[in-house]
């Protein structure tokens, strides 16, 4: 057994505290015959601090396209020459897609929009489409909408959103790398107003970015600093026209090296499985991560890709034995 | 937009379009193995028949695509 494990299985299986930067980098630096103890001590965390239950949410795309900001992996921005055009979801379609995605045992629904912050017309569409669906479908709402302001996140606690998402995509160092129209800093802003608002900090990333090996476990360290509800981990899709669309996507024993490390950073946050895992992965990388310290999914489709089928993971979840998190454990 | 649209290639299968639905380009081109890889996991983006980028809207279990010209194809 590898010495950061042994490690790793005193202070995290055992005491509930997370690896800093230099034991998840040991993690990610591992051999490929020691990621299965890895990928099991991980588990092991996870059934321990959070649980056999799995969080199911679906997504859903309320303003698609046609961004002003230029993240480089999106082929959301209208800076690209993506062939992703800009439209709207009415409210309901809003509706319908959130039946839809309650139908499959899914207790979150995350509305979210291309935008760098809401304006005017996306929260009138908000408070219309959040109203109309905690009106008719039992399911938890949450929100992803950009940077925001102390009103605006005031308005959404209003609203009965009951988490937010702000990925902080990857790490300070590297983030000028991928984004240049606003800063890490203004994305953290905005998760200090979301965390004292009283909602839920969903915060994650995408790995494969061109980001190091050290950069990566930076990021799971500052991660673990925001100590965020809900990490959700992506894994870069390559999409047509944005300026990364050529990097390989991340090799499926490196993408389960870093869900055993960022799960060994965090052991009591949700962590989601999020895009990019079919092709990174596979379906059978899918049942490694669950059994590797992932401990939410999303699915169904993604905003402007698609995913499995629900039904796959909903049965994979019932061949690992693996109860779907019930709304009212959520309230 | 009728200058978009070429003569249909002789040797094209029966039922495909004219145009890539993924890439925008002509199918008789060839070279269309990875988008069609690809569209297992994406909703089309460019309209077989005429070329037009399509409005497409993903939602959880499904997928919708417009074109001003030929109409919604649903999947
Ligand atoms: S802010 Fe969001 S939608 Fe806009 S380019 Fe960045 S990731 Fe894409
Ligand atoms: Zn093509
Ligand atoms: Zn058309």
């Amino acid at each position: 057994m590898p010495e950061i494990l042994d490690q790793a299985r005193t202070q995290v299986l055992e005491n509930g505290v997370g690896l800093d930067e230099a034991g998840v980098l040991a993690v990610l630096n591992l051999p490929d015959e020691d990621v299965p103890a890895a990928l099991q001590l991980a588990h092991e965390v996870r059934m321990r601090w959070c649980g056999p239950e799995v969080e199911v949410e679906g997504i859903v795309s309320l303003k698609t396209g046609g961004c002003p900001e230029d993240c480089h992996f999106c082929s959301q921005s209208g800076l690209f020459t993506s062939p992703v055009r800009s439209v709207w979801l009415d409210i309901p379609a809003l509706v319908e897609a959130a039946k839809q995605t309650a139908a499959t045992g899914a207790t979150e629904f995350c509305i979210v929009a291309a935008v760098r912050g809401p304006d005017a017309r996306l929260m009138k569409q908000m408070r219309e489409g959040v109203a109309a669906i905690r009106a008719e479908v039992d399911i938890q709402v949450a929100a992803s909408l950009g940077m925001l302001s102390q009103e605006q996140v005031d308005e959404l606690v209003e609203m009965g959103v009951h988490r937010y998402n702000h990925n902080l995509e990857t790490c300070r160092s590297y983030f000028p790398n991928v984004v240049t129209t606003h800063s890490w800093e203004e994305r953290w802003e905005t998760l200090r107003m979301v965390r004292e608002s009283g909602m839920e900090v969903c915060c994650g990333g995408i790995l494969g970015l061109g980001e190091t090996v050290e950069q990566r476990a930076e990021f799971a360290a500052q991660l673990a600093d925001l100590d965020p509800h809900e990490v959700p981990l992506n894994f870069l899709n390559p999409r047509p026209g944005t300026p990364l669309a050529d990097r390989p996507v991340v090799e499926g024993k490196d993408a389960l090296r870093a869900i055993a490390a960022f799960r060994l950073a965090m052991p009591r946050t949700i962590l989601r499985y999020a895009g990019g895992r079919e092709l990174t992965l596979g379906d059978l990388g899918t049942r490694d991560g669950l059994l590797g310290g992932i401990n939410a999914v999303i699915v169904g489709n993604y905003l402007t890709t698609l995913g499995r089928p629900a039904t796959a993971d909903l049965a994979l979840l019932e061949d690992l034995k693996m109860p779907v998190k019930a709304l009212s454990a959520t309230l | 937009m009728t200058e978009l649209v070429e003569p249909v290639a002789p040797a094209e299968p029966a039922g495909a379009g004219r145009w890539c639905d993924r890439c925008g380009e002509p199918s008789a081109a060839g070279g269309h193995d990875a988008c069609a890889a690809a569209r297992a996991l994406e909703p089309p983006r460019y309209c077989v028949h005429c070329r037009r980028r399509m409005k497409v809207q993903v939602v959880p279990t499904g997928w919708s695509a417009v074109c001003v010209e030929h109409g919604e194809i649903r999947g």
